[in-house]
């Protein structure tokens, strides 16, 4: 089987709708990045309390708005997160909640706000790990076990987490489901102190402010950095103009997918920036690949106009592009898919990069050769005309002595 | 070229056992449940994917040279007065945000040579220079307190790690964070309970005994007007318990204590407490100070007989006792603590003070549920997009295909290997490095396999068109894959945590495919032409 068998479509004819294409995308991003949703940066790099929230049955936001109002929370953005069979939720404070002060304060009121019989002096259990389980067992000893202890209640409390959190998605809907993990003593001591409440705290991020400043730096930086360190390397393997044409390729490709980002309103988080950084060197890439195949093209068709070799050398590389960005692309695809709400963003990225990346070594940087090519021989083609011209006439004037005999 | 076909196959299968058992280890059985449970030891999960607290925190470095400033202006006093050189004051002007500036002021001009000479004998960490109306400043040197700020980070590095291991956290990270100001990074897997870890982390962090000058009194004003309306230049207002040592406490209400600026001992003069019962069977905290401490002690008890001193814990008086006479290096403090209270205050006694107070910049926890799911997730995802392409190869390439998809496994079982054996963590993003691996990885396969297409279109024999194929793709690949891992190396070096998985596995996992995309496919294509008749067509 084999696609893309001698093709020779002209794709430098096509470079005024690529730039249109390009130019719509990048503008749209930009505008909205400026205008409309601006950058929307993760938690880690604007600082901010981040806590997702499990509940055992469809959450009411509304509710949960009300109970956090009480509380004292006056502006959090609630969200339901991932799929809606999850029953997740996240609370977003702003910075105004996390002050270094006191930077888990925020938490704690969410906590507290969503626990309606904590008045009843009982703890939860659903919010309490392993190592409190232990602490709790080992200091009421419901089964009586003196010396042993220790090792016993530890392996009981693991077998208890393991049970909520791989069985029952870590909530779990009264103390008897345990039973059958730990014997009814146990059972019966807990349910003196502890009650089910129906959440579990997933996950937490809280980021004070000095963090976040030092991290948008270096991830500025590491984008800096990472594109001066191509430019180098591909002006070593080539000439300086390949290296600004992929780099300007590269910068395209960011432009339009932190562009998306910002359309689409979604968090650019750190792991983004990893896929940032990745897509980068990938449609560098894809890139490459191109310009060797014209500098071994320019070796072999000294004769041809540039354009001709750029579009035979895509048009050669164009089954192999096609197939590794698409296999590329399917594996991405699969992690955007099957990947899970936390990953979620991250693929995102690299789905829109892969296709971007591949576009752009087509669309961006093989024309941008060409251009530069002919505004160079432009330049130095009029000064070529000029003398020819002088030359000729010279010529002819001395032919008229050879005329006469 | 038979034996050296032989040779490299030996290579390639003795990489696959090496890199299998970086995998596994030595599985106590190869059920699915034993070679599961070989690679759970193997293979160290990051905190995404275990569930657990990750917290940076910043050391106010200006608190530990405040108390070196603190200690050098009552040596100073004592010093002075020793020499007979009157002074109007030594104090810090400002102790916020220059620390490391004691200004002294009314030494008269005749004596100034012995002030010069006092200081440059004793005090050589310090600068002096004159300034107007009689007035000195006396600052630190920049070395000096440039070394103590990085010695109060290693040392609060040091405690809260002897803090942690206490609590028994397995594998926990302590380390120095960032660039330069003053951050430690404090992972620990497993923990889900932050607000225990900080407790016993924070909140007996400065640890001083100071002399109790007066008190108590029921609020600020009341102390003020003690003292005449204005607060004494060496002493401080600080809040805590009303109760004084031996009576019972009914109420914990707050009252205020004039307590002296510097402190007698610290926190680093300790050399072992131990809690325990005094002899009406309260529970209280038993220390021993060091030798250097106890004489400084013995000094400071045997002048002030009568006088209280009182027990400052994170800038509270947590106790005050009269001195009945002086004591050397052992000491008790007792109060309505409990049981469990006096169990955590001897072990924050035990693993020494921090030497300044911390600030928490971040905190994160991954609930174990969360973590749990996650690899569920990104396991799956892995397995999808690894089927989707090697199928895809087969259909694709046909026998050539297979060639393909054995590269692409030996290079994951390199790369999860490689994990193993380093100990380095596999992250979520560590898993989509995985993924994004194979995508690219394949992606010199196909670069090799339709250049030898291509070849084979032109007329070539299949052996020349291996040999041809391999040659033109060889620079094409490594320049795709510097470029890569340029940018990963650059992640890594910027990145935290689970960036950093992502930087490795991708990394890693390009190498990898360098020795399996060429080296390895190569060696099966000469296997498979060895077998083929002349003439036979290459199946691609």
């Amino acid at each position: 089987m084999e696609l893309f068998r001698n093709t020779n479509i002209d794709f430098l004819g096509k470079k005024w709708y690529f730039l249109a294409f390009s130019l719509i995308f990048s503008v749209a991003g930009i505008w909205s990045m400026l205008f409309w949703h601006h950058i929307p940066w993760g938690v880690e790099f604007r600082g901010g309390t981040l806590v997702y929230v499990k509940f055992a049955q469809t959450p009411d936001l509304d509710q949960i708005r009300h109970a956090l109002d009480a509380a004292g929370l006056h502006d959090p953005k609630i969200q339901r997160f991932g799929p809606t069979s999850d029953n997740e939720v996240l609370v977003d404070l702003g910075l105004q909640e996390t002050s270094e002060a006191a930077l888990d304060q925020g938490k704690n009121t969410i906590i507290r706000a969503l626990e309606p019989q904590a008045a009843t002096g009982k703890q939860d259990l659903n919010n309490t790990g392993a190592a409190g389980l232990q602490a709790y067992l080992m200091q009421k000893d419901p089964m009586h076990l003196g010396t042993d202890a220790e090792q016993r209640y530890t392996q009981l409390a693991h077998q208890m987490d393991d049970f909520r959190n791989q069985q029952r998605g870590g909530i779990l809907n009264s103390i008897d489901d345990l039973r059958g993990i730990a014997p009814p003593e146990v059972l019966s001591t807990l349910q003196q102190d502890f009650f089910t409440s129906n959440f579990v705290v997933r996950n937490v991020e809280i980021v004070g402010p000095q963090v976040g400043k030092q991290l948008t730096k270096q991830a500025l930086y590491a984008t800096l950095y990472s594109l001066g360190g191509m430019l180098v390397y591909l002006w070593f393997r080539f000439e300086l103009i390949y290296g600004v044409g992929a780099v300007v390729a590269c910068l395209h490709d960011t432009i339009i997918t932190v562009g998306f980002f910002s359309l689409l309103d979604k968090e650019i988080s750190l792991t983004v920036i990893a896929a940032i950084l990745t897509l980068i060197g990938y449609s560098m890439n894809d890139t490459i690949v191109v310009f060797d195949r014209i500098r071994e093209n320019l070796k072999l068709m000294r004769r041809e106009p540039l354009a001709d070799i750029v579009n035979k050398s895509i048009n050669q590389t164009l089954s192999r592009t096609i197939l590794t960005s698409g296999l590329t692309f399917l594996t991405v695809l699969s992690l955007y898919i099957f990947g899970g709400e936390v990953l979620r963003n991250f693929s995102l990225a690299l789905v829109i990069g892969i296709l971007i990346g591949t576009y752009s070594s087509i669309a961006v940087a093989a024309p941008m050769l060409v251009a530069y090519q002919d505004w160079r021989a432009k330049k130095a083609g009029q000064a070529t005309v000029e003398r020819l011209t002088a030359q000729r006439s010279k010529a002819t004037s001395n032919n008229k002595v050879k005329v006469k005999a | 070229m038979n034996k050296n076909l032989l040779a490299k196959t030996i290579l390639i299968i003795a990489v696959l056992i090496i890199f299998l058992f970086g995998i596994l280890g030595i599985p106590s059985s190869f059920t699915g449940k034993g070679l599961l449970a070989a690679v759970q030891q193997r293979i160290h999960l990051g905190l995404d994917l275990k569930g657990g607290t990750h917290l940076i925190l910043q050391v106010q470095v200006n608190d530990a040279i405040n108390a070196d400033s603190d200690r050098a202006i009552e040596r100073l006093k004592e010093d002075l007065k020793k020499a007979n050189i009157p002074f109007a004051e030594i104090s810090k002007p400002d102790p916020q945000n220059r620390p490391e500036l004691i200004a002294i002021k009314g030494v008269p001009p005749e004596q100034s040579s012995d002030l010069r000479r006092i200081i440059s004998d004793k005090y050589p960490e310090f600068d002096l220079v004159s300034g107007a109306q009689n007035t000195w400043s006396l600052t630190m040197k920049t070395t000096v307190a440039d070394d103590t700020r990085k010695k109060a980070v290693q040392q609060a590095i040091e405690t809260i790690r002897n803090r942690i291991d206490q609590l028994g956290v397995s594998e926990p990270v302590i380390q120095e964070h960032g660039l330069g100001d003053y951050q430690i990074l404090v992972q620990l897997p497993g923990v889900d309970d932050p607000a225990r870890v900080k407790e016993i982390m924070q909140s007996t962090a400065l640890l001083e005994i100071r002399q109790v000058i007066g008190g108590p009194f029921p609020s600020e004003q009341a102390a003020m007007q003690s003292s005449g309306g204005v607060l004494p230049p060496d002493a401080v207002l600080m809040k805590g318990v009303s109760g004084v040592h031996g009576q019972d406490q009914a109420n914990e209400g707050d009252v205020y204590w004039l307590v002296s600026r510097s402190s007698a001992v610290s926190g680093s003069d300790l050399r072992s407490a131990d809690a325990g019962h005094d002899e009406n069977g309260r529970a209280d905290v038993n220390f021993t100070l060091t030798g250097d401490g106890g004489r400084r002690f013995a000094a400071f008890t045997g002048s002030h007989v009568g006088e209280k001193l009182g027990v400052v814990l994170d800038n509270r008086v947590k106790s005050v006792a009269t001195i009945q006479e002086q004591i050397h290096d052992q000491g008790r403090i007792t109060g309505s603590f409990t049981e469990q209270e006096t169990q955590d205050l001897a072990l924050t006694l035990r693993s020494g003070a921090l030497p300044a107070s911390i600030k928490y910049l971040q905190e994160v926890t991954v609930g174990p549920s969360l973590g749990a799911d996650s690899i569920r997730e990104g396991v799956r995802a892995a397995v999808i997009g690894m089927v989707v392409v090697m199928v895809f190869m087969l259909f694709y390439y046909k026998a050539a295909g297979i060639n393909a998809d054995l590269a692409l496994f030996l290079n994951l079982v390199i790369l999860v290997g490689f994990l193993g054996y380093s100990g380095a963590v596999l992250t979520l993003p560590g898993i989509a490095g995985v993924i994004l691996t194979v995508g690219m990885g394949v992606d010199s396969n196909v670069l090799i396999f339709e250049r030898i297409r291509e070849e084979v279109r032109h007329g070539k024999t299949p052996s020349s068109a291996v040999d041809q194929g391999f040659a033109h793709a060889w620079t094409t690949i490594l320049d795709t894959h510097v470029t890569t891992i340029v940018s990963a190396v650059i992640l890594f070096l910027f990145g935290t945590g689970p960036v950093r998985g992502f930087a490795v596995t991708l990394s890693v996992g390009l190498l990898a495919n360098l020795f399996t995309a060429v080296f390895v496919s190569r060696v099966i294509f000469e296997a498979v032409l060895n077998r083929h008749t002349r003439g036979e067509a290459l199946s691609i």
